[in-house]
């Protein structure tokens, strides 16, 4: 029997539905977060206003939407690029043999929303960059796979802390994987910590050309050389056409042969082909467990979120390791040590700006530059908020030298393609 | 199905394995949904449910493979039609009962099963199954979600492993020992008279090779051993690089290669302990007509270390890939295959007259067994678990383990011991504390109570703070989705260890804190 339990959208609800979750919303606790209040209003928060936005809808994505809608969640986004592939049945769990060929995105969001009566998923068929800013400027949780992106808000170059949209990431790799919290500007961001995501091994060309000694040495050969310059079926190299990877494999065995080397089979030459990482269902569950219930503690205060970077290992029995990763003192990404802009004192400000646009270390989208002259903080250009853009244009024209900027002068930038304003040192030169 | 992913890991051996097992999944509530979800997507090959509760619409709020529809029915029926959607290579089956009943009707019900996993059991049900199992010789895999706390118990006799995967293995060069075969390779080898292309693509290993029978005959035959020792080795190598005719010394990265694995190169030869203490084992020293074909097998490499191992192990046959040219590289991997080759059928022989004198045919453990494990005769590992009985007898109690444990303030053991008085709560009170809101209060000093006793029991000497009992009674029992989720990959991939015989499983009480995010692994 469905009974009422006093959701405005009680239709879909019935008795009993978030007995688990209330728990933990409704009762105090002695572990709970300081700033934790028992409220039958926090459940409504869950189901009614707050968003999520869950960056990828594969292995890791759809273990996310389960946990996140069956923790209450409903107004989620999710946002994936791709369609699905025959490999990804074994463990992404949302799709059918005939989903094959689909977006992600709309068959994760149809298959939550239609189990999870209520849960109204979103799904974005398209690539996180291709986002604009609007989307992410609202008040959400960021779900995210190995992506930085930027969402905190400035106004005249100061950050707006109650623009902080707290990111969790989660990442895996065979039986390991990682969880972690990242409060963009106040922890660590991924690029303080990049040294723990180890390189990707590429094998050196030489090997491949003259030298080879392992099966996957001949298997790229195949991929690498032969493919391109005999193109057998036109186009580039399908590594879901059965076809392609025969042709591949054959290739390969004819040059192992060459060389004496065993061991090239057909699955091998598609596993290098696909660059598939090994991947279980386990891992993924675990990791995204892990993230959902830090989702449920930051969205509702029940706990005190993992502070901030927890590594998990089950080849020999089960490990986990949690740890406060730091931030890097001159992290390029979110650090606040100055960079050096070396301009002439005759140089306009225009210069400055496209310098900061067109530098490949930069390439920033639309920089907002303040500095600090006679003790007050003046903004020298900004572009998103027409005002101010209008009032400031006539900067650009302008020299260094006539905006009253001396050498060593430090300007702050702020643009979305940062977590952290940027600090610049003006070094003038002759 | 498309098993790509997951061969990489476990091989086609592994997933036969998985194909072959039937799993017993006791209670469809969330954690087991969730556990049974991570064996049926790879492929596990047959699944049975047993559950005779209704689902009702707390059940159907937290499990995913539950819906609006399923309250009222039977809910490993309803699961069962659920799970089965995940992969149709699976078998998927149901029993509309509890295991109580199941084992007053038939106590050998459990035997066909691969494993058994129990979920959310109340005590007196756990420890009945336990012993069943026990005797039966199935594994048992005792999980429970608990408000925010995770629990696994595994409970298997003797579980050998051949195949355990190690992260950080050592290579197995026997550059300290060289055999005939590899000491004559070597001396094919003049690497002064080499051409520049040869000699800057010679393996590493060769590299080693020569350079330490100069520093031998310069060291009394003693190898490098300290630091100091170890540098002078490398500056030795360094000195071998070729020189332009300027006296600049080429770029050679096989050298280069050489210095770096220095350390590597110099390890000893020898037996691991572990395996050792398995050579000193029962069984391995009394083999009869019952011994399964680990330690058949076991048994035969320790009489070919005695033997033609001088010592020994069987040489493993692998080495890592380096820079050389492919001729040079295969011919050297030759060698070792080789000698691994010659290795396995001494050993083989071994195992033949072992079966032979146990009454049983040399068919009976297949050359590729015997070969898989010469292979990995380095990583054998054999876990044994306590069983249930012994946890939780007042005589056999891992006292030490539990008080040392709580002399931590942040040990997970505590959490252990607040489930285990959870239990005995509802041994009494047939329900458990704090499930409606008007019984937390009053269900502290109960659940007080309840702690006291089973401190008092089995005379632990710990210290529980009342924020413990306080927060249990908070968690008035529920299972929520996260939490259960994070049980269900933990549990499913030690279940897909146990069955595979791959990877090593943990031993054997597994604690998850999702407040804090850390874990723990007891033995009790």
């Amino acid at each position: 029997m469905a009974v009422d339990s006093g959701h405005r959208d009680g239709g879909c609800d019935w008795d009993g539905r978030w007995n688990h979750v209330k728990k933990f919303l409704e009762r105090p606790g002695p572990f709970t977060h300081p700033d934790f209040e028992p409220s039958t209003e926090s459940l409504q928060f869950l189901l009614e206003t707050c968003k999520i936005l869950v960056i990828g809808a594969g292995g890791l994505g759809c273990e996310l939407l389960k946990n996140l809608a069956l923790s209450g969640f409903r107004l989620i986004h999710v946002v994936d690029m791709d369609t699905i592939d025959p490999s990804n049945l074994n463990r992404q769990f949302l799709f059918r043999p005939n989903d094959v060929g689909r977006p992600k995105a709309d068959v994760a969001a149809d298959f939550i929303n239609s189990r999870v009566p209520g849960c109204k998923v979103v799904p974005h068929f398209k690539k996180i960059q291709d986002c604009d800013e609007s989307f992410y400027r609202r008040k959400c949780v960021l779900l995210n796979k190995h992506l930085i992106i930027s969402l905190l808000s400035y106004e005249d170059g100061v950050l707006d802390p109650s623009s902080i949209i707290p990111l969790i990431d989660g990442g895996t790799e065979g039986f390991k994987g990682n969880a972690r919290v990242i409060l963009p500007g106040m922890t660590a961001c991924i690029d303080c910590t990049l040294e723990l995501y180890p390189p990707q091994i590429n094998f050196p060309m030489c090997t491949i050309a003259s030298m080879p000694r392992l099966p996957e040495h001949c298997i790229e050969y195949a991929r690498i050389l032969q493919w391109p310059k005999e193109k057998p079926f036109g186009g580039t190299l399908d590594g879901d056409n059965p076809e392609h990877i025969q042709w591949v494999f054959e290739r390969s065995k004819e040059r192992a042969a060459e060389f004496n080397i065993t061991g090239v089979t057909y699955r091998l030459t598609q596993g290098v082909v696909k660059r598939i990482i090994p991947a279980v269902a386990s891992t993924n569950a675990v990791i995204a467990a892990a993230c959902a219930t830090e989702v449920f503690k930051i969205a509702t205060s029940a706990y005190i979120p993992l502070n901030n970077y927890m590594v998990f290992n089950d080849v020999d029995g089960l490990y986990t390791y949690t740890f406060e990763a730091e931030r890097k003192e001159n992290c390029s990404a979110c650090s606040q040590v100055p960079q050096d802009l070396q301009f002439p004192p005759s140089a306009k400000l225009q210069e400055v700006l496209e310098y900061l646009t067109e530098n490949a270390s930069l390439q920033m989208k639309s920089p907002a530059i303040t500095t600090t002259l006679e003790g007050k903080n003046k903004t020298l250009y900004l572009q998103s908020v027409k005002s101010i853009e209008e009032r400031t244009r006539p900067n650009l024209c302008k020299t260094l030298k006539e905006l009253g900027l001396s050498d060593g002068q430090e300007l702050a930038v702020a643009d979305i393609t940062t977590p952290q304003t940027v600090l610049f040192k003006l070094n003038f030169t002759a | 199905m498309s098993v790509l992913c997951a061969f990489r890991l476990w091989g086609d051996h592994g997933q036969e394995t998985l194909e072959n097992a039937h799993v017993c999944l006791i209670n469809a509530t969330a954690t087991g949904t969730e556990i049974l979800k991570n064996l049926v997507l790879p492929g596990i090959g047959a699944f049975t449910i047993v559950d005779g509760h209704t689902v009702t619409g707390e059940d159907a709020g937290n499990n995913f493979f539950l819906s609006k529809d399923s309250i009222g029915k039977n809910r490993a029926q309803a699961a069962t039609e659920h799970l089965q959607e995940l992969n149709s290579d699976v078998s998927g089956n149901f029993v509309e009962e509890g295991p109580d009943k199941l084992l007053d009707n038939d106590s050998e019900f459990f035997h066909r099963f691969t494993i058994v996993i129990g979920v959310q059991l109340p005590e007196s049900t756990c420890l009945r199954l336990g012993s069943v199992l026990w005797s039966a010789s199935v594994p048992f895999l005792v999980c429970k979600t608990y408000g925010l706390i995770g629990y696994m118990r595994l409970v298997v006799q003797e579980h050998t492993v051949i195949e355990s995967h190690p992260d950080n293995a050592l290579e197995d060069l026997r550059l300290d020992q060289p055999y005939a075969e590899f000491q004559n390779h070597i001396k094919s080898y003049d690497l002064d008279s080499m051409e520049k292309k040869d000699h800057s693509h010679t393996p590493w290993i060769i590299i080693v090779a020569k350079h330490l029978e100069k520093w031998l005959s310069e060291h009394n035959g003693q190898p490098p051993k300290n630091y100091k020792e170890k540098e002078a080795f490398r500056q030795l190598i360094r000195e071998g690089i070729r020189k332009n005719e300027n006296g600049v010394p080429e770029d050679e990265e096989n050298f280069e290669e050489a210095i770096k694995n220095v350390n590597t190169a110099l390890n000893p030869t020898k037996i691991p302990s572990a395996v050792e203490d398995l050579f000193n084992s029962e069984q391995c020293k009394n083999i009869t007509a019952q011994s399964p074909c680990f330690w058949v097998m076991l048994r035969a490499v320790k009489e070919f270390v005695h033997n033609e191992g001088n010592g020994s192990l069987p040489v493993r046959g692998t080495i890592p890939d380096m820079i050389a040219d492919s001729q040079k590289f295969i011919n050297l991997q030759n060698v070792y295959r080789e000698k691994a080759m010659q290795d396995a059928a001494a050993v083989s022989k071994h195992v033949e007259s072992l079966l032979q004198s146990v009454g049983k045919p040399a068919e009976s453990i297949p050359e590729k067994d015997i070969k898989l494990f010469c292979k990995n005769a380095s990583f054998l590992r054999v876990v044994r678990c306590r069983s249930l009985a012994e946890e939780y007898s007042v005589d056999t109690v891992n006292k030490d383990e539990i008080t040392s444990c709580m002399d931590s303030p942040d040990s997970e053991m505590v959490f252990y011991l607040m489930l285990r008085a959870v239990d005995r709560f509802y041994q009494q009170h047939s329900r458990y504390p704090g499930v409606y809101n008007y019984q937390v209060e009053e269900d502290i000093s109960k659940l007080k109570a309840c702690v006291n006793s089973l401190l008092q029991e089995y005379s632990l000497n710990v210290n529980i703070k009342d924020d413990y009992i306080h927060e249990f009674c908070r968690y008035g029992a529920a299972e929520p989705h996260t939490v259960s989720a994070f049980l269900g990959g933990s549990a499913a991939q030690e279940a897909i260890k146990i069955i595979s015989h791959q990877f090593v499983p943990f031993n054997n009480t597994f604690i998850y804190n999702a407040m804090s995010q850390t874990s723990a692994t007891l033995r009790l």
